[in-house]
């Protein structure tokens, strides 16, 4: 089972990339992050932890939110629909 | 009524739907527009990104909330997602109740909500280049009134 990661706005610019599937286990939305970071500075920059948002299976999550086989995690900035 | 569209919408239509049902006594509508000036630039047009299936799910949430608070017949709520130009309608917030106080405070929630939860990103274009916009602390504290 893999993990998907998706990314949108500011966000999927910055790393170049929509989306990404991964086979390797993470504790949890945090380290999931942390490993994304380690690809480069653009990852770094587009997954600062600052304004970041993350959603698991499409809501709204803190980081420390586990992370499962066959889950869908998102990271994307504040929102500003309306 | 959820729907995130490419398309634009009418006014008349969505009134139509919602003042359906004889118990109706108050309909409430919200359209958002693309503004000209926004923080500090002219502002000629804009990409409009969401999530599919969270984006849906998320507004789901926001009107299943106002049901919950208020006394409501129905709430419509489209957004559009896409290519807008100056002056074209974004969104679309709708409530029908018996009386007005639920319909006014359900629809002023909505936006409140909607600004802050739901998963969309404008990028401008302005006379000096694409821009995302930033989101603002004004709308977090909005929504949080409503907390209280």
């Amino acid at each position: 089972m893999t993990i998907k990661v998706v990314f949108f706005a500011q966000v999927r610019e910055l790393v170049g990339q929509d989306e990404l599937s991964l086979t390797e286990d993470y504790a949890n939305v945090e380290s999931l992050r942390q490993a994304l970071i380690t690809r480069g500075d653009k990852w770094a920059l587009a997954l600062a932890d600052d304004k970041l948002l993350a959603a698991v299976n499409h809501t709204i999550v803190p980081l420390d939110t586990p992370v499962n086989p066959g889950d869908e995690v998102a990271f994307f900035p504040p929102v500003t629909g309306g | 009524m959820i729907r995130v569209q490419t398309a634009d919408f009418s006014l008349g239509d969505e009134y139509a739907a919602l003042s359906q049902s004889h118990q109706t006594g108050a309909v409430v509508t919200f359209i958002g527009k693309v503004r000209e000036m926004n923080q500090g630039a002219s502002v000629s047009g804009m990409t409009l990104e969401h999530y599919p299936g969270m984006t849906e799910h998320a507004l789901q949430q926001i009107v299943d909330q106002a049901h919950d608070r208020w006394p409501l017949l129905e709430c419509r709520v489209i957004h559009r997602v896409g290519a807008l130009e100056l002056g074209d309608q974004i969104v679309f917030v709708g409530v029908a109740s018996q009386h007005r106080e639920a319909a006014f405070e359900a629809c002023h929630f909505i936006m409140d909500y909607l600004k802050t939860r739901a998963p969309f990103w404008k990028k401008e274009q302005t006379t000096s280049g694409e821009r995302w916009v930033e989101a603002k602390d004004s709308d977090t504290q909005a929504a949080e009134k409503w907390h209280q």
